[in-house]
């Protein structure tokens, strides 16, 4: 199977752009991660979530762009108070608890979705949808442009928050050493219920970067949770850059085997490189040896 | 082997016998065949989850094995449901014992094996979805052929005293297992590997033999799914809600132990129903309530429900003392 090369050329822009979007999804995942050591099984119920937002935003009139800030602002509030108030409390501090109360809100979230919106897909309609950009051996379609700057952005402002920061140096003291980090004065819990603010807020940039490509349903969490577990994993469990470069990779590859092999056996390709990372390097490429 | 340690489930079969005979509406009866079918995969999960401490997130895998062989092999290769059921059984033991193996044997533990398991299962169902011999997003027919040559039946009866008598089956080998050195190796395994290590056991096979009787559990669950609904498609077979039902089923009931997974089971079902009743029509409600629960269950009940009931008992003889 050959295709001609300016084919395979756009596969391959079309899939860092995308695959941009799927680091922004991923990043929030690896930051709580490293620093919780917990896998947060609603992450892609509150990328749902964040969706559904920005969507009822655009139906009362705001563009998705423009309620991107507030909406991070406001899932930020949210991420904070689910750690703080939920999975903290429930989960008495051990690993395999935070997994069910994390897939416990899945479900929780998921279905309320379902309950308030029905299951039916939406998209929405903004007047930019449509336009396209020539790059002389490929058109790029201006929001998928946009979706890729704006997570570019965000992926460095998250990297220079967690290393110029005080705020950032707490986090990655807390993640290294726990009680270390108590000991000094740094407040654990305060510390995980900021990441996992953090995490939302990413998730909330994303949803409205992913509104104007993308449709929205109660279930769409679920197509890219396991996309982002994978970029956590190739790029190496709690390391920041290593799920930029893990998700810009996973999205040409998306997009490359979608083009070979068709769609439906074009999601396999993402889960043979997951369990194959899983069994021979999991660390990641890019992470410590454990 | 004495009968003592067994008497607790033969009371407890013989209580939902006793349910089971009362069973006059057909819907009353679908409940129950599909809350037994669930628990049985609990009790598969069990085993690895809660007596191994090896969470899986990916049950469906074993599940989705056994109902798709036991499908497949009547609908296209024409093989009596007899053979066909017992082979779906050895073919979930060899799906376990291959995932087990390549996910031990690299070590992989919490986060990580909840996480290959949960990708296993998906490889599975995307495989499932496309593949023609499994009738692609079809699905898998099995003829209508009510006899019992061919294990149907014509009415929901006899599904009723088949899925009781694999749950009593489930019941029993978990109280075999857990009685047996195995089952306190396992327990080992669970509390702390490398202590387990240093005392001379070989975690990687007891883990490996946990998974292969865990997987088999479970496909003989996938199988019963198919023999009595006689269809199977990958969204059933493979998807996430029976990974999640067979795990929920024995947290919510009591991880590694013997009821735990029959309790957690029909709990959770009546809840469901209960959630439905309330909630209306309204799809979502009562998935939402189950969700809720889990947490719950989480949070207040390191023990389950049934821990819960004995801690209340324990509390109430203490005050009558």
């Amino acid at each position: 199977m050959l295709a001609p090369p300016d084919i395979v050329a756009a596969a391959i822009v079309n899939g860092l752009m995308t695959g941009a979007v799927y680091a922004l999804v991923a990043v929030g995942l690896t930051l709580v991660y490293g620093v919780l050591h917990i896998i947060n099984f609603a992450h892609g119920a509150i990328l749902g979530a964040a969706m559904f937002a920005a969507y009822v935003a655009y139906r009362a009139g705001v563009d998705p762009y423009l309620a991107m800030g507030p909406l991070a602002a406001a899932f930020f509030a949210l991420g904070y108070g689910v750690q703080r108030l939920i999975i903290g409390p429930a989960s008495h501090g051990e690993d395999r608890n935070v997994l069910l109360v994390t897939l416990g809100l899945s479900i929780v979230i998921e279905n309320l979705l379902l309950a308030v919106f029905s299951s039916d897909t939406r998209t929405i309609d903004v007047p930019y949808g449509f336009s396209t950009l020539d790059l002389g051996f490929v058109l790029l379609a201006l929001p998928k442009m946009v979706a890729f700057g704006v997570s570019c952005v965000v992926g460095a402002a998250l990297w220079a928050l967690l290393t110029a920061t005080d705020t950032g140096k707490a986090i990655r003291a807390v993640a290294k050493e726990r009680m270390g980090a108590t000991l000094v004065g740094i407040d654990p819990p305060r510390v995980f219920a900021v990441t996992f603010g953090i995490s939302a807020a990413c998730l909330a940039v994303a949803a409205c970067l992913l509104l104007p490509i993308y449709y929205v349903n109660p279930r769409v969490g679920e197509a890219y949770v396991l996309v982002a577990f994978t970029i956590v994993v190739l790029g190496g469990m709690g390391s920041i850059p290593g799920a930029m470069i893990g998700g810009l990779l996973i999205g040409v590859v998306e997009s490359l085997s979608g083009l070979f092999f068709g769609d439906s056996l074009g999601q396999l390709g993402i889960y043979l490189i997951f369990i194959l990372v899983l069994l021979l390097r999991p660390t990641g490429l890019f992470g410590a040896a454990a | 082997m004495t009968i003592r340690p067994y008497l607790s489930i033969l009371v407890a079969v013989a209580i939902l016998a006793l349910a089971v005979s009362l069973a006059r509406s057909n819907t009353f009866a679908n409940a129950i065949v599909t809350a037994m079918i669930v628990a049985i995969a609990g009790y598969g999960w069990n085993l690895l989850g809660g007596y191994a401490g090896q969470f899986s997130f990916g049950h469906a895998a074993f599940f989705g094995a056994g109902a798709y062989v036991d499908a497949v092999l009547q609908a296209r290769y024409g093989v009596n449901a007899y053979p066909a059921f017992a082979l779906a059984v050895l073919a979930g033991a060899g799906v376990g014992g291959a995932i087990g193996y390549l996910s031990f044997r690299a070590g992989l533990r919490g986060s990580y094996f909840a996480l290959i398991t949960l990708a296993f299962a998906e490889v599975m169902r995307i495989i499932a979805n496309a593949a023609p011999i499994a009738g692609g997003a079809a699905g898998t027919l099995i003829r209508l052929d009510p006899s019992l040559t061919h294990f149907q039946f014509q009415s929901r009866l006899p599904y009723l005293w088949i899925a009781l008598a694999f749950v009593a089956f489930a019941m029993a080998l978990t109280r075999w297992v857990e009685r047996r050195r195995f089952g306190a190796y396992l327990v080992a395994v669970r509390e702390n590997e490398a202590a387990a290590r240093a005392l001379g056991v070989d975690a990687l096979a007891v883990k490996l033999r946990a998974i292969l009787v865990s997987a088999a559990l479970t496909a003989l669950a996938g199988a019963l799914y198919a023999q009595y609904f006689l269809f199977v498609d990958a969204s059933i077979a493979f998807g996430p809600w029976i990974s999640i039902e067979a795990l929920m089923g024995p947290i919510v009931g009591g991880l590694g132990t013997v009821f735990g997974p029959l309790v957690g089971a029909l709990a959770l079902h009546f809840l469901g129903e209960f959630a439905r009743a309330v909630a209306g029509r309204i799809p979502g409600v009562d998935l939402a309530l189950f969700g809720a629960l889990l947490i719950l269950a989480v949070a207040l009940a390191r023990d389950g429900v049934q821990g819960v009931a004995i801690g209340l008992a324990r509390k109430w003889r203490a005050r009558g003392a």
